[in-house]
């Protein structure tokens, strides 16, 4: 227990004041006597000096007593009262304060209480609104994501310093296309958070956009978007629409501009194809007018009375020769046209099983028949104008009911020629020809409302072919359309709309605010920065000695996140043979590499995917050799800052005896997973980063800079590896 | 009156009809299969009118129009450019170079005769 002076001073001060009155009494009280009374009241008081003593003693202690509780009632209780009240105030623990001392005191704890109480739900309830309030932002968030997710079309949104901050993943099937590194990269080191559009982009050409946009913006015009076409270094043709994204601003009428919107279309086969018809075209009107010429002049002259029999022929000849290369021209054409002005009516791209199911349902729905889908290659994908196929279907079954009373109908569909043979099968009875005329040419009925469409109309719209045949074996009748095949890119894009289970994570709003003023690379926040965190498989530990690289894994780290939809996997072919050792550990065969690329493929490709960013490894030096190695051999210099996870494990835990990423994860609670593959490693070595950027913080260690030099000082660095 | 025209065509099924159709108009006809072969004739003889086609192989009727046109001996040489080529930039730059006269295939004989008798009638 704490000693308090002043609770000793309040106990003591009674006695004294006894002590000092009895001696001011006594003295004064001697002042009045004689010498005699003086030595009578001594003789009389001497012996009883004891008695006295201990009358003041005893007075004195009950008298401290009641002043020292007095003190701890009065003055050491609302002290006491006061301390707690002002820890209560200090921090957010909430607690009842015990009431001591006076029933003054107590009700004052009593009211202190109470405040405590209301402040903790008031915090409580503003803790709620806020959770409710962001709880609805992370909802519209994740609601313009999926909006955006599902989108045909790219969109790409980013801050004023084109760091993309948004994108869906048609925007990254584009990109895909757009990257010279397509096998490799697979267009993630084009699109990515963080990154620059100027990498697909020119710069001049967007800021050019953004000035038109802003001019818009402050004439207030009511769309203020711009476009341009650009193309890109693959050498695609880029339609862009630029719209721009405003800050709230509290007054309203000068919203700052801070991002922009593209939207992206790629023209380039729209492009080869208006040129194509172009020439088509040209090569139709242009060239037969030589042979228009000759042929008109000849048949002129013929008419002339004065034509001898030889001249005659000679004009005949001619005539014979024109016609003869004009029927070859336009046979030429004609079949050119086929292929290149198959359909200009918008068709696209749908997986055959769906749109075979979608017909199903809406025949039974509408014609009260079965409908089944019999045979359907599931991997079939059309490109088609869905609704009025739909709608065709629709309306044959309809008549096959109404007219033949059929109640079973078959859908099937099938790979045929390169094209896709799409059946409307029954049982029993065959059409005639004329029925079947009248059927394709009649404007179609759905629900007894007329569409302005004839079946021919919409065979002709995807170039296809429609007709009857009879299966007399199975006693079967059915209807078969010939209809076109989604191009095989395509089909890689749509194909990769349906497998994505998880929506990806591609969007970061918090990126606005990001900008790229802040300064040198070293004074820059840890927290800020993007990162690639990488790992190598080789095929030995000595480079120096032809040990190679067999596979290189990467991951991006922007904005504090691990984006574990946008990284790097690549088998490398080492060209030497791989050690059996190794192989018990990375598990890499011979023949896994066979095929794959050498390291002066891949690594240009992984540099371009580490672009802007600082590199993060563990036991970096390991990784960063193999990689220096590659240097005379590839161009490709790795010149960015690095970071190991090894030291920086070694700054945050100096006296832990393992840095090993198992004892680091495991320390961290990080969760191994896939260890021992690149990217699995990569991965796990980009969560032990994000968990250590914190405990380096603890530590002072904010910036880049500091970091390097941090690590650089522990004792691990010092080992030469 | 009896006039010398030059027929400038790498086409053998034009040059039939136009060869006859200016005989029988009765001038003299001379027949040139390229571009350097008409501008040879065009200097050594200097006809009164030329049927000069645009597309030809070596140089082009344009190319031939400008020469001639740039030679001031040749002033009097009347030019009728016949061209498969419908664009009127073509016809623009074909006046612009010099040209009496353009004319687009198919062409009517008929328009080509009296169009021909037009420039070489008051000369």
């Amino acid at each position: 227990m704490r000693f308090d002076k002043r609770e000793l001073a309040a106990t003591l001060a009674p006695g004294a004041v006894l002590a000092l009155a009895a001696l001011i009494g006594g003295g004064l009280f001697a002042t009045t006597l004689e010498p005699a009374e003086r030595v009578a009241l001594a003789a009389l008081l001497e012996p009883r000096a004891a008695l006295l003593l201990l009358a003041w003693l005893l007075l004195s202690g009950a008298l401290g007593a009641l002043a020292r509780s007095a003190y701890q009632r009065w003055v050491a209780a609302p002290a006491r009262l006061a301390e707690e009240a002002g820890v209560l105030l200090a921090t957010d623990t909430q607690r009842e304060l015990a009431a001591p001392g006076s029933a003054e005191t107590r009700a004052l704890a009593a009211v202190i209480n109470q405040l405590a109480r209301q402040r903790s739900a008031l915090r409580a309830d503003v803790a709620a609104q806020v959770q409710e309030a962001s709880r609805g932002v992370e909802q519209e968030r994740s609601r313009l994501a999926a909006l955006m997710a599902e989108l045909t079309q790219s969109v790409v949104v980013c801050n004023l310093d084109g760091r993309i901050l948004l994108y869906n993943s048609r925007a990254r099937t584009q990109f895909r296309s757009l990257s010279s590194a397509p096998a490799l990269a697979g267009g993630a080191e084009l699109i990515g958070l963080g990154r620059s559009i100027y990498a697909v982009l020119d710069r001049a050409l967007v800021a050019h956009a953004l000035e038109s946009v802003q001019q818009r913006l402050q004439r207030g015009a009511a769309h203020p978007s711009a476009q341009f076409v650009t193309s890109t270094r693959a050498g695609q043709l880029l339609r862009v629409q630029m719209a721009p994204v405003r800050a709230i601003a509290s007054d309203s009428d000068t919203a700052a501009l801070n991002g922009f919107v593209l939207m992206l279309d790629n023209i380039t086969r729209d492009f080869a194809d208006e040129s194509e018809r172009d020439r088509l075209l040209h090569a139709l009107t242009e060239g037969s007018r030589a042979s228009l010429g000759n042929l008109q002049a000849a048949v002129e002259m013929l008419d002339y009375e004065d034509v001898d029999a030889a001249m005659r022929e000679r004009f005949h000849g001619v005539i014979r020769d024109e016609v003869r290369s004009m029927s070859l021209r336009i046979n030429e054409v004609a079949q050119q046209t086929t292929q290149a002005l198959k359909t200009r009516w918008p068709l696209e791209d749908m997986l055959g099983a769906d749109l075979l199911a979608a017909a199903g349902r809406r025949i039974e729905a509408a014609h009260g028949c079965r409908a089944a889908a019999d045979a359907v290659d599931p991997a079939l994908w059309l490109r088609v104008d869905s609704y009025s196929l739909l709608n065709a279907l629709l309306y044959l079954a309809g008549r096959l009911v109404e007219e033949y009373g059929v109640r079973l109908l078959q859908l099937r569909l099938a790979r045929s020629d390169g094209r896709a043979r799409l059946e409307l099968a029954w049982s029993g009875h065959g059409l005639s020809s004329e029925t079947l005329s009248s059927w394709e040419t009649d404007p179609m009925r759905i629900d007894s409302e007329s569409l302005a469409l004839t079946l021919r109309d919409v065979v002709d719209r995807h170039d296809g072919a429609f007709w009857f045949e009879r299966e007399r074996v199975r006693h079967e009748s059915l209807f078969c359309l010939l209809l076109p095949l989604a191009g095989a890119g395509e089909q890689l894009d749509a194909a990769q709309f349906v497998r994505g289970e998880s929506r990806p994570e591609v969007y970061d709003f918090d990126l606005f605010a990001h900008s790229e003023q802040a300064s040198e690379l070293a004074e820059r926040r840890l927290a800020d920065l993007a990162y690639t965190v990488f790992d190598t498989e080789t095929t030995g530990l000595a480079p120096s000695a032809g040990d190679a690289i067999l596979q290189i894994g990467a991951a991006r780290i922007v904005a504090g996140k691990l984006r574990r939809e946008d990284s790097f996997e690549q088998l490398v072919n080492p060209r030497r043979d791989i050690p059996a050792a190794g192989i018990a550990i990375h598990g890499i065969r011979p023949e896994m590499v066979a095929d794959a690329p050498s390291i002066e493929t891949v690594l240009p490709a992984f540099h371009a995917f580490a672009a802007d960013t600082v590199l993060v490894a563990h036991n970096a030096a390991f990784d960063m050799r193999f990689l220096q190695m590659q240097e005379a051999a590839t161009g490709v210099v790795f010149d960015q800052p690095v970071l190991d996870t090894l030291l920086l494990s070694a700054v945050v835990h100096p006296q832990q005896d393992s840095h090993g990423l198992e004892a680091i994860a495991e320390r961290l609670g990080v969760a191994m997973l896939g260890r021992h593959t690149a990217l699995g490693d990569a991965m796990v070595t980009a969560e032990i980063y994000l968990k250590l950027v914190p405990l380096l913080a603890e530590r002072g260690i904010h910036t880049l800079g500091q970091a390097r030099e941090a690590a650089q000082k522990t004792y691990y660095a010092r080992v030469s590896y | 009156m009896s006039k010398h025209v030059l027929i400038a065509d790498d086409e053998p099924n034009i040059v039939i009809s136009l060869e006859f159709l200016m005989k029988r108009e009765g001038h003299r006809v001379s027949v040139a299969r390229d571009g350097d072969a008409a501008l040879d004739v065009i200097r050594r003889e200097k006809p009164d009118l030329v049927l000069l086609d645009v597309m030809m192989p070596g140089k082009s009727g344009f190319e031939v129009c400008q020469a001639v046109r740039g030679d001031n001996a040749l002033a009097g040489v009347k030019i009728l450019m016949l061209s498969a080529k419908g664009r009127d930039t073509d016809l623009a730059k074909g006046s612009a170079l010099g040209a009496d006269a353009y004319m687009t295939k198919p062409f009517s004989t008929r328009e080509l005769a009296d169009k021909v008798r037009e420039l070489l009638g008051p000369a």
